[in-house]
């Protein structure tokens, strides 16, 4: 490990503003440099976690459509939590503009976080219009965060894939509506209702209305659990006003819940079904559908991914081995395929 | 003129200059030297701390204590304001919005010492919140609680204070944020539609009464250069406001359904260059609002020719007044009718008006309301839109500006061979000696009869009881700007408005679509060299909160392709410091209109420095003096913006190329 590289890790335990904010440029940056030294970084991280569902921070991602207050409920969430005494960092994710490559993130407008404050960072990260939403730096980004912050706060936008990701990064899954907005229904007609950890109906300030989408998501949730739709217990849903800060304990609570309920085993068996993914999404970037079949499909990948997460290397390291592997499948005539 | 003239002359309109600045003793000898040249009533511009509620010590005061207006912080103040001016006899306007509630309480209360009856007091409370929210910035409570204030003013004063206008409903500020007419009229009624629907709401005005709850409604209007079609939307507001009067509140009395407005004409289209040529441009606009007697100005308040350079002195005040004063006493305008009834032409464009416009407010009432409308961001996003239009008009050329991209060869004007002296300046010891001041004010006040007094306004604020004899009483007792305003926040809390920006789009066309694609290629290749897509955070430092500026430049940076963190109005240097290096940004780009530059920039750049980026580029963007502009650069500032840099591409370019050439030279 280079000096500059020591240098920076120690800055981002201190949680250092400068230092942490220089690693998320790394896992911006795009170049080989960069995506070397993130790689190396992350190595370590893992290397000295484990899995790391213990000593790790929190990671909540709060999801749900547009307009719904999520940034809101963010800022009060971890206005919270820094309250009850732990560090914070906030990762908001916004849409990029396909034309212009350019996106406004406009989410630090609504976080009213207390600038000197050491134990709360705050970052934008744009989709990069990737396919399948959130960028691959997302993942990086959160890792890294959750090794140096207590609780990690992922805000994402909008419905459909982004959830799918979501659940890849973070422990709870939140998704936000609000009252109203009929959102309940199409999410349960788009099958995401069974992504979601939690249920939040937010803007509870229209009462009348909130009782009411609170009680028909509930009995949206009865149904479901009643036809088997969830392996574990039911999500729970709240209610919360990010305007007044009402219920806001409650979700805490709710979080918490959620993390006990899931356990040590579950949390640690979910991070590592969440690497798997995000490898195997950097496999299938880096060398496509062609090198997968080139190494035995899909199966055979995945097999290989996992073994080398279990072995402690990161996501980024593990494809990194495999790209090797496939390099040389390539130009050994002789290599046998089935012998990866 | 022949005595015939003289005789059928209608009244003149009030004329007022918009002043203040310093501290009240030298606002009031203002004052009483305009009033002396004969200026026929007062419009009182107070600081930003006055407007949004901070005492002159507050953090984010600084650097704004008695710059774009005079500080108010006390009872004291208000007394040296009005110094040797009868209260009875003047025509006072305030341009007073979230604390128009404290301010009205600290003129009742002088009254009250001077024993004068507040049943003469005669004068105007701005008191539009809404346009607050959509662009001049000066909000401090959330939508519904501004409201209720907004009310509570309206029905104390319809009561005590029966001469008052208690609100203005300004369209003025929609324009300057790029309204068109249609959307300036159609914002403006459907704001008086909000506020007249929560006075009924209340309950506690009775049937007749609300007639003349009606009648005390008065707008302020600008008007822009086109000046036939300003002219012609005068005359549309007047056929609208009978519309609403009849069809939505039934009003039956001729006297209390008439369309009442005061005008400050355009700043919008003054110009930095050839600035001699505004004082044509500002009586031309003047036009617009006194030809027609239909339509006629009850007051107006014309801006100087060199505001698009810094703060007007006095003599560029007098200049305007002189305007007013020639073509209400000079010219025989007074001595006719009505002069376009019957002209299909103006009779024509006038219909089409009331046509669109009543058309969007039916569309906004669809939507619930102004307030809605304001929450859900729509109008903010439409005025961010039509002001993006309008630059673009003026970048391509479509729209002709004499002197910017227009026959722009000039000589050298005699007026502004010293540019240093073309303006006012405002000292900056005044803050320390303001501050100075609150702190002796705060020592011989009764301490008892503070606390009594700030226990009653909560105690109004969270009970729904009128806010307006506590204020009265807390301005006797000694309460100060910022006390007064932060007893509120406790109970109200505070609000920060949608910036409209998010979601606006625009389309653009011809010369400047190209450059947009040629900037576009440029920054994916800066891209490509730097590994990560360049981002910049637009920040609007201080509690100015004119954010056209910030939003068009946010816009386009994010058309162009940046990665954009725009933040909103009303940020603390902390907070941009801090912003810039959590985000990782490439470039900031600040905007500061209210002359408080001097004291933000540099201390925004020792917190960079401080935070360990002192690599970070940062431009600066506002109504800068050439002076300042060179002080600016030598604390370390890349580039100084200013109302001249109208095309905005060349901006964008030049800030691309920041970008590139503060990667090439550092390491990471």
């Amino acid at each position: 490990m280079t000096r500059d590289l020591k240098h920076v890790l120690a800055g981002l335990r201190a949680r250092d503003k400068a230092s942490v904010a220089q690693v998320l440029n790394w896992v911006e940056d795009r170049r080989f440099a960069a995506q070397s030294r993130v790689q190396e970084l992350l190595d370590r991280l893992c290397r000295e976690h484990g899995d790391g569902a213990e000593d790790e921070g929190l990671r909540i991602g709060l999801t749900g459509p547009p307009g719904v207050g999520k940034s809101s409920l963010v800022a009060r969430l971890g206005c919270a939590y820094r309250q009850a005494g732990r560090s914070v960092a906030v990762v908001a994710i916004d849409p990029t503009s396909v034309v212009s490559g350019g996106a406004l993130l406009g989410d630090r407008a609504r976080m009213e976080f207390d600038p000197r404050d050491r134990d709360c960072f705050m970052r934008s990260l744009s989709t990069r219009g990737h396919a399948g939403g959130l960028s691959y730096a997302v993942h990086s980004a959160v890792q890294i965060l959750a090794s140096a912050f207590d609780v990690v706060l992922v805000e994402t936008t909008g419905v459909g894939q982004n959830e799918t990701d979501i659940i890849h990064i973070a422990d709870t899954v939140v998704l936000v509506v609000q009252p109203g907005g009929g959102d309940t229904l199409q999410f349960l007609k788009a099958g995401v209702m069974e992504i979601p950890d939690l249920f939040v109906v937010n803007k509870a300030d229209e009462t009348k209305l909130a009782q009411r989408a609170l009680s028909d998501l509930k009995s949206a949730l009865h149904t479901l659990a009643a036809v088997g739709s969830f392996s574990g217990a039911p999500p729970q849903a709240i209610s919360t006003s990010a305007r007044h800060g009402d219920g806001i304990e409650d979700l805490m609570n709710a979080i918490s819940a959620h993390r006990e309920g899931l356990g040590d085993k579950g949390r640690s068996h979910r991070r590592q079904q969440g690497d798997l993914a995000w490898s195997f999404s950097l496999f299938l970037r880096d060398f496509g559908v062609f090198g997968m079949n080139q190494l035995g499909g899909q199966e055979v990948v995945k097999r290989l991914l996992h073994e080398g997460l279990v072995r402690g290397s990161s996501p980024p390291a593990v494809v990194d081995t495999l790209g090797s592997a496939l390099l040389r499948a390539i130009r050994d005539p002789d290599f046998q395929r089935h012998r990866v | 003129m022949t005595h015939r003239a003289q005789e059928t002359r209608d009244r003149p309109w009030i004329m007022r200059t918009y002043a203040g600045h310093s501290t009240a003793r030298a606002s009031n000898a203002l004052y009483r030297t305009n009033l002396e040249k004969g200026q026929t009533g007062l419009s009182v511009a107070f600081d930003l701390p006055t407007q949004t509620g901070y005492d002159p010590d507050h953090p984010l005061a600084r650097g704004e204590v008695g710059k774009v207006g005079v500080p108010i912080t006390h009872l004291g103040d208000m007394r040296a304001l009005f110094d040797s001016i009868p209260l009875e006899e003047m025509n006072t306007s305030m341009t007073i919005n979230a604390t128009a509630p404290w301010l009205l309480a600290m003129y009742i209360a002088l009254a009250e010492e001077r024993g004068v009856d507040p049943r003469t007091l005669r004068g105007t409370t701005q008191n539009d919140i809404v346009k607050e929210y959509l662009s001049r910035g000066t909000y401090i409570f959330p939508p519904q609680h501004s409201m209720r204030l907004i009310t509570d003013v309206v029905i104390y004063t319809v009561e005590h204070v029966p001469r008052w206008n208690p609100i203005n409903i300004c369209s003025y500020h929609l324009q300057e944020a790029g309204a068109t007419p249609t959307q300036e009229l159609a914002y403006a009624l459907v704001t008086a539609i909000g506020v007249l629907d929560a006075v009924q709401a209340t309950g506690q005005i009775s049937e007749p009464r609300f007639e003349q709850v009606f009648g005390r409604l008065s707008f302020f209007v600008n008007a822009g250069i086109r000046f036939v079609e300003e002219l012609c939307k005068m005359r549309a507001f007047v056929e609208l406001w009978s519309r609403v009067a009849e069809q939505r509140y039934g009003v039956k009395e001729e006297k209390f359904r008439r369309f009442r407005y005061g005008i400050q004409v355009n700043s919008l289209g003054l110009t930095e260059q050839q600035p001699e040529n505004n004082i044509i441009r500002i009586v031309l606009e003047m036009l617009a609002v006194t030809l027609s007697k239909d339509a006629r100005a009850r007051a107006i308040q014309l801006p100087a020719w060199n505001e698009a350079l810094g703060l007007p002195r006095s003599w560029d005040q007098q200049w305007s007044l002189r305007a007013q004063q020639i073509l209400a006493f000079e010219t025989d305008l007074l001595e006719y009718g009505d002069l376009f009834r019957g002209s299909h032409v103006v009779e024509a464009k006038t219909q089409a008006l009331v046509d669109s416009a009543w058309e969007e407010v039916v569309h906004v009432l669809d939507q619930g309301g102004a307030i809605e409308a304001v929450e859900s961001g729509y109008v903010k996003q439409r005025l961010v839109e039509s002001n993006a239009v309008r630059l673009q008009a003026i970048e391509s050329g479509a729209q002709t500006v004499v002197g910017v991209n227009a026959y722009t060869t000039s000589e050298q004007s005699p007026l502004t061979a010293d540019l240093s002296r073309a303006f006012l300046s405002v000292d900056p010891e005044v803050e320390r000696a303001q501050i100075q001041s609150v702190n002796d004010w705060k020592t011989k006040r009764d301490a008892a009869a503070v606390r009594e007094a700030l226990g009653g306004l909560r105690h109004a604020a969270e009970s729904g009881e009128n806010i307006m004899p506590a204020s009265i009483q807390a301005a006797h007792a000694g309460v100060t700007t910022g006390e007064w305003a932060f007893a509120l926040r406790e109970v109200f809390g505070e609000y920060r408005a949608p910036t409209g920006v998010g979601s606006a789009h625009v389309a653009s066309r011809g010369a400047v679509e190209d450059s947009l694609h040629r900037l576009r290629r440029r920054l994916d290749d800066v891209e490509h060299r730097i590994g990560r897509r360049p981002k910049m955070l637009v920040g609007k430092p201080g509690l100015d909160g004119h954010s056209n500026g910030a939003e068009q430049i946010a816009l386009l940076a994010r058309d162009v392709g940046f990665e954009v963190v725009y933040e909103g109005i009303r940020v603390t240097p902390e907070q941009i410091a801090a912003s810039a290096v959590e985000e990782g940004v490439h470039l900031v780009g600040l905007s500061i209109l209210s002359g408080g530059h001097l004291a933000v920039v540099p201390e925004i750049l020792r917190l960079l420095r401080e935070a360990g980026r002192p690599d970070l580029p940062v431009v600066v963007g506002g109504i800068i003096p050439d002076r300042d502009a060179a002080r600016l650069r030598e604390a370390g500032v890349a580039a100084v913006y200013t109302p001249k840099d109208f095309a905005l591409s060349s901006i964008m370019e030049a800030l691309v190329s920041l970008v590139d050439e503060g990667q090439q030279h550092s390491a990471s």
